[in-house]
């Protein structure tokens, strides 16, 4: 790629970045914004992860102690918004924003502009909701999930919540349409579907799972805000309405969504653990097959969240059956990564360390996802810690570990510098500890009965919820190794020094490892010929290939 | 930008802006399913043509009623008889008594529902306080009456049926459109 720079280096367009904030704030390159991206992810996450503390010490022990009832209540309905919408979405919006281009060998996102625009909306979605904690009536408390009627009895904060919903459903619209131009009109050539890696195919997927369904999120909100304002009778039972039909609006968009903070993570696994086990990916197509196939499923499984409205049985056995039959893809997911690492010469880094810890502990939160999708023993599950045990151990050794993964594992590309090693190591420990500290108790609280969005629990929970609560103090604390270890790559503290090569871990293959460490401000302007050494798609007959 | 490109844009536009509409949409397609169907225990809110059918005196099924009112307000909505004994195919009349205990007018909506939802279909009604708007005065009381029938092909397993009704206070849409016309 030198030549390719030597050649341009008279161009007037070919400058490196403007100086101060403005570069910032203006900055079309997809580099800047997904570093842009991260840091408001990580931000969110800060803040939603203080939430949860409040949440973590007021049931540290039955009785109320710290917070009143209400705010418990807008504690566990904005920890959950601002994790969804501003950690976890984000965060893989930044990281397709840094690596997408440089996989598939261009030079930017196709709409570089949308994408400055589809992230600034964000932090004036966030001030405006995280403002309703400071407003008469306090911030949303009737849940994320947005069910009217109670959600209509939000005071000031109502039209707030929704504009938000809406602010960030189009930035991710926005980026998903970026996303999908992208890649299928720029890739280099040489580089056909079935050679793309992984995280840029389960990112295509996840793109058309936003288009199709952050709109329907966007029109359940409006018909809220016309419900509680301009006298429209969608929900309202008063008016010939129907609440039910709510959460059946809400939960077509809902459940695609699981599936959208998740299967970016399923690439970034994909990515980490043949890496470090030096072998190529076992069964590359059917993880492709297998990402299809759970996107496709994810559209008609939703009234598996409201079990026990009062459907007919026919409805119920419907939704088992179709959410049962998910667990085969996902296991044909984690079944290739066992096999890539089968007989691997495999060490054991600290991106590889969370990738593992991703597959043990997702697939807890699988089995237990297979626990709920079973109708009869949902009506006992249905509301319980159980489903907050379940849908944590998908999100937080989930999601939120493959992002941290994945920040391991890219940011000496990124910066040029290499984190430190020890330091990442204890990071992971302490958090696989305290994160299976916190979240396995509730399992067993849930199955006893107790219920999840109430500030005051029975006696007989307190020693899950102590435990569970040290858990949640310590996976945070944790959490600050992680920050600084990240920003002394960043910034260059503790004299980190920037000599890596190209290919930072010698395993590791893809076009993203052709340009230097730190890669360039402007890569793949000239579109790369693709060494075979680069195509991490291995397929099982390469006859099929093309 | 090349055209391709443009036009990919707008192709994905047009599916977002048809996804937004498909939100909407939803209503209406929920509604005919759950009518075609019967599935979510809602009854017509018109009165019933009963015809005439053969009493089933060997068959004998417990209507139950319940009673809210929506939103805690402290009006008296009860039935006057907690439940009924009845024979498909014939006609009952029960009665519903209801006080508006604040001390302004306004305008109630009973919203009917009934459980198991494969009966909704077999309750037939000829005259119910929730087919119209309710007025009240302010303290005013009201005995209203329901006839209702369930007719003889009412699902063999069902031997208890629960008729339950919500009051809303619709005050402010019933206001709105008693002025529009």
């Amino acid at each position: 790629m030198a030549h390719a720079h030597d050649a341009h280096a008279h161009h007037d367009e070919h400058h490196g970045p403007d100086k101060g904030i403005m570069r910032w704030i203006k900055t079309t390159n997809h580099k800047d914004l997904g570093t842009l991206y991260l840091f408001f992810a990580f931000t969110m996450f800060f803040i939603g992860g203080l939430m949860s503390l409040v949440i973590r010490a007021e049931l540290f022990h039955p009785g109320l102690q710290f917070v009143q009832p209400e705010f418990f209540n807008q504690m566990t309905t904005m920890h959950a918004l601002v994790m969804i919408f501003g950690g976890v979405m984000p965060g893989f919006v930044g990281l397709a924003n840094w690596m997408v281009p440089m996989m598939i060998g261009c030079s930017d996102l196709a709409l570089p502009r949308v994408n400055n625009w589809g992230f600034w909306i964000l932090p004036f979605a966030f001030a405006m909701l995280i403002s309703t904690l400071f407003m008469e009536g306090g911030a949303p408390a009737g849940g994320w999930t947005m069910y009217p009627p109670l959600v209509l009895q939000t005071g000031n904060a109502f039209p707030f919540l929704i504009f938000a919903v809406h602010l960030m459903g189009i930035s991710s619209i926005t980026g998903a349409i970026n996303v999908v131009v992208t890649i299928l009109n720029m890739r280099a050539p040489g580089m056909t579907l079935l050679k793309m890696p992984l995280f840029v195919w389960t990112w295509l997927i996840t793109a058309y799972l936003l288009i199709a369904v952050m709109p329907v999120l966007a029109g359940a909100v409006t018909m809220l805000l016309t419900d509680k304002y301009f006298h429209t009778s969608f929900f309202a039972a008063a008016g010939g309405g129907d609440p039910v039909m709510f959460q059946h609006i809400f939960w077509f968009f809902g459940h695609p969504e699981v599936y959208i903070m998740i299967l970016p993570a399923f690439g970034i696994v994909s990515t980490i653990i043949p890496t470090f086990a030096r072998k190529t990916l076992f069964g590359y197509d059917s993880m492709v097959y297998a990402t299809a196939s759970i996107a496709f499923l994810s559209f008609i499984v939703w009234a598996h969240h409201m079990f026990t409205v009062g459907m007919p049985l026919a409805g119920e056995l419907f939704f088992m059956f179709a959410t049962m039959l998910i667990a085969v893809p996902t296991g044909v997911k984690v079944f290739n990564w066992v096999a890539t690492m089968w007989r691997g010469s495999m060490t054991f880094e600290t991106p590889m360390l969370f990738a593992i810890g991703f597959v043990f502990l997702f697939s807890i939160g699988g089995f237990s996802g297979l626990m709920l999708a079973m109708t009869p023993v949902d009506f006992q599950y249905h509301d319980t810690y159980f489903v907050v045990a379940h849908f944590h151990y998908v999100l937080v050794p989930g999601a939120v570990f493959s992002i941290i993964a994945a920040v391991y594992y890219w940011i000496p590309k990124w910066t040029g510098r290499m984190y430190n090693e020890f330091w990442g190591k204890t990071h992971f420990w302490l958090s696989a500890v305290f994160i299976n500290l916190t979240f396995f108790p509730q399992h067993f609280a849930g199955l006893a009965g107790m219920q999840r969005r109430v500030p005051d629990y029975a006696v007989q929970f307190t020693d899950w919820n102590v435990m569970s609560t040290i858990g949640a103090f310590g996976f945070f604390v944790a959490q600050f190794i992680f920050i600084g270890n990240m920003l002394a790559s960043c910034f260059g503290w503790f004299g980190r020094k920037q000599d890596l090569p190209n290919r930072v871990w010698e395993g590791a293959h893809g076009l993203e490892w052709t340009v230097a460490s730190p890669a360039p401000y402007h890569t793949f302007e000239d579109p790369p010929t693709i060494g075979d050494d680069e195509i991490t798609a291995v397929h099982d007959n390469p006859a099929h290939a093309h | 930008m090349s055209t391709v490109r443009r036009n990919h844009v707008l192709r994905l536009l047009f599916v977002t802006a048809g996804m937004f509409g498909f939100g909407f949409a939803m209503v209406p397609l929920y509604n005919m399913l759950c009518d075609s169907l019967g599935i979510n225990g809602k009854i017509e809110l018109q009165a019933a043509k009963v015809a005439s059918a053969v009493v089933d005196t060997n068959r004998t099924v417990t209507v139950e009623f319940v009673t809210t009112v929506n939103g805690g307000s402290p009006w008296k909505f009860r039935a006057e008889q907690p439940s009924i004994d009845v024979h498909p195919g014939k006609l009952y009349t029960v009665s519903f008594y209801a006080k508006n205990t604040e001390d302004h007018d306004l305008v109630a909506q009973a919203v009917p529902n009934i459980a198991p939802w494969d009966a909704a279909a077999h309750l037939k009604k000829t005259e119910c306080f929730c087919f119209n708007n309710q007025p009240f005065k302010a303290g005013e009381e009201k005995h209203m009456p329901v006839v209702f029938m369930l007719d003889p092909e009412l699902p063999a397993d069902v031997d208890r049926v629960t008729l339950s009704y919500t009051f809303f206070d619709v005050s402010d849409v019933a206001l709105k459109s008693t002025k529009e016309p």
